[in-house]
């Protein structure tokens, strides 16, 4: 070759002589702490200078001037000694570094506040607040005297229906979309998609017009929440059994099928029992979504202060909902009830998905699968050379 | 072991050498089997037309009432006869675009970050909580937000007003006030939006082929160099359908508008206020229970647009996202 490449199109400038140490990309180099920190107390005091001088005030303002300046101070420090590329990479560190961070703050601060706000309130007289209904509630009434305990019954059983009504079919479909690869199949997996992602008032909406309005009063029931949560919840638990039975290794099936077992065998006893950990994952997922909307049993539960265990008939509570009917009732303590039964929400919603985590991240077989008829100590046995 | 003579053999047998055809049709059982299968694949068809059946019977009262009105109409008013859908519309728009437009970046950067940026030790922890607070229920954060961030944001939005309102948006129809706004709303949805799009922009940023990264920084090309020549091509297709789906779920976010956004009815472009745009989805929760024959109608058509648009923007997000999977430049 007779191309030669000029060594200042290099991003690394060559050395007098090149270590063969391994280069590590994500390695902070030893200068960066330096012209950093050097950057940032330039940026804060030229700033202060100019608002001092300037007569402005406010701290939003301020930051963002310092930011700025910081960037600009440290991407010419940084042009001077490295060049532009390097100029670029550092500016694009600090700039993901920034960015990410600030996606954090609002998200750690929800919980955070959740928590501050709402353990006092659920702590307070501790099993009291589990226990007690909202009977009591007046616009002064002391915490002692109302409790989420209908609302907890109400969730439990409204998301327990949807989940009986939503986990079979559901599983049932994404073990349909597996297997064929047809032209219904390919539209029913779109369907799905979209679905998942469709507005939760929509649902509530639909189950209204098809549920309660015929039956006028009497339509409000826990039963109909559940309707209106497992059209929310059938397209989540469809999506994510999808994708654990298709991550099933092909050959366990087709090994069954080369045995002479029929398809449903084959799907019953090795496609269904190996994905069964995914499945419980995904079922839980589901639930853990479901539990926390609103909008959708927002026409169909109709909300009520008091227990109300059947959920065929009457209105009912549910979590969500006190929280949604708390925030509107005037009152003076009322907003401090709806962190209460807001901090319960959260702690259900959070439990349910980490220990959706838990399950999901065991890993019973060598391969990460199950196979349900051998224990793992056959496993391991197999494994290990002799 | 023991052998077989093949003296022993009582008849020997003609072995066809057939191959097994695997996508034969099911036969017997497994024609049941796969009919069951159909069948509960056919319910979730059936429920989306049964959705949008019910919608379309309920919501012709007000199409016919309205007629051209829905889109010529600048007031939202059904029972005096003002159908004009595009003052809740152009609001529910409004938010949407206003929460992806921040979260995008923030998202993107959260999503290099924990892929590329940040020890490998923490990458499971932090996919995991940001998963987590994916499932966070709306309403929460609605009403973090209508306590929180509606009056935080008020001094900022009194700038902008103050400083850029030569820009439209940036004006309120309530003098003074700045709190409850289409703004605030777009706010605490980006707050909610940024789980959603940071997940899946993350996983189709991590399917680009590791060795072609390798390649690149053995080339000599910096970190960042690596994410705009090597990454962002092979992903592009995957951003941008994440970033469709967020503003799917930002169309369709009901709670925290319900709690923060003091609704208008007049078509405006001033965000930065209470009383200006409405949104769909909250009207239909705030209205819907107490209203007239007329407006249960109109509000239910106002539904049916909504999810008939949600569910078009979800469809081509998946199929953008599908069409990234197979690693093509």
């Amino acid at each position: 070759m007779t191309q030669t490449i000029e060594p200042s199109t290099l991003s690394v400038p060559p050395g007098p002589e090149p270590s063969d140490r391994p280069r590590r990309p994500r390695a902070l180099p030893q200068s960066t702490l330096v012209e950093a920190s050097g950057s940032a107390i330039a940026a804060v005091a030229l700033v202060w200078l100019c608002f001092t001088v300037a007569g402005i005030t406010g701290p939003l303002g301020f930051a963002i001037c310092v930011i700025c300046a910081f960037l600009l101070i440290y991407g010419v420090i940084c042009w001077q000694q490295y060049g532009v590329l390097a100029t670029k990479d550092r500016l694009a560190t600090l700039a993901i570094w920034t960015g990410a961070l600030v996606a954090f703050i609002p998200l750690v601060a929800v919980i955070a506040y959740v928590i501050f706000k709402g353990a006092a309130v659920v702590f307070a007289h501790f099993p009291h607040f589990f226990l007690a209904d909202m009977t009591d509630l007046t616009a002064t009434s002391p915490v002692t005297a109302v409790g989420a305990g209908a609302a907890i019954v109400g969730t439990i059983e409204q998301v327990g229906l949807a989940t009986l009504f939503t986990v079979p079919l559901g599983i049932l479909t994404a073990t349909y979309l597996v297997n064929n690869r047809n032209t219904f199949a390919k539209m029913v997996s779109n369907v799905v998609d979209a679905m998942t992602g469709s507005p939760a008032i929509i649902a509530g909406l639909f189950i209204y017009l098809l549920w309660v309005v015929p039956q006028k009063e009497a339509g409000q029931t826990g039963f109909a929440a559940a309707l209106a949560l497992s059209v929310m919840m059938l397209p989540i638990v469809t999506r994510a059994s999808q994708e654990v039975i298709s991550i099933v290794p092909g050959s366990l099936t087709e090994a069954s099928l080369a045995l002479g077992a029929p398809m449903w065998r084959s799907t019953l006893r090795v496609l269904l029992p190996t994905a069964r950990v995914g499945l419980i994952t995904a079922m839980i997922l589901g639930i853990a979504r479901v539990a926390g909307e609103t909008a959708p049993v927002l026409f169909t539960a109709g909300g009520n202060p008091s227990y109300n265990w059947n959920p065929f008939s009457g209105k009912q509570d549910d979590l969500p909902l006190r929280v949604y009917e708390l925030i509107f009732q005037p009152g003076v303590n009322t907003t401090r009830d709806a962190w209460g039964v807001a901090f319960v929400l959260v702690l259900v919603v959070l439990t349910l998905f980490i220990l959706a985590r838990l399950i999901g991240a065991k890993k019973p077989g060598p391969s990460g699968f199950t196979v349900p008829w051998r224990s793992r100590r056959e496993f391991e046995e197999e494994e290990a050379p002799a | 072991m023991t052998t077989l003579a093949p003296e022993t053999r009582t008849s020997p047998v003609q072995y066809q050498d057939v191959p097994i055809d695997l996508i034969r049709k099911p036969v017997g059982a497994d024609r049941v089997f796969n009919g069951v299968l159909a069948g509960a694949s056919a319910l979730v068809l059936l429920l989306l037309a049964a959705a949008v059946a019910f919608l379309c019977k309920y919501g012709f009262t007000a199409f016919r009432a309205a007629g051209l009105g829905l889109v010529t109409d600048p007031t939202w008013s059904p029972d005096s006869h003002h159908f004009g859908m595009l003052s809740l519309l152009m609001g529910t728009i409004a938010i949407a675009l206003i929460a992806v437009a921040l979260a995008t970046p923030i998202s993107l950067s959260l999503a290099l970050m924990i892929n590329e940026y940040a020890p490998r030790v923490l990458k499971p922890w932090l996919t995991g909580v940001v998963d987590m607070l994916a499932t966070v229920p709306s309403i929460v954060y609605g009403f973090w937000g209508l306590l929180l961030i509606s009056n935080l944001q008020a001094a900022p939005a009194r700038w902008l007003v103050a400083h850029a309102s030569f820009v439209p948006i940036f004006r309120t129809v309530s003098p003074n006030q700045y709190v409850k706004s289409i703004f605030a709303c777009g706010l605490i949805c980006c707050v909610t939006l940024i789980p959603i799009i940071t997940s899946v922009s993350r996983e189709v940023m991590a399917q680009t082929p590791r060795d072609v990264c390798e390649a690149a920084l053995g080339l000599g090309a910096t970190r960042w160099g690596m994410v705009t020549d090597v990454i962002f091509p092979f992903s592009r297709n995957g951003i941008l359908g994440a970033i469709l789906l967020g503003v799917g779920r930002g169309l369709g976010e009901t709670m925290i508008v319900v709690l923060v956004l003091s609704q208008g009815n007049h078509l405006t472009t001033a965000l930065m206020g209470p009383g200006g745009l409405g949104s769909i989805a909250a009207e239909i929760t705030e209205n819907f229970v107490a209203s007239s024959v007329i407006t249960k109608s109109a509000l239910i058509l106002l539904g049916l647009v909504l999810f008939m648009t949600t569910l078009i923007i979800n469809i081509i997000a998946r199929l953008v996202v599908e069409r990234s999977n197979n690693g093509s430049l």
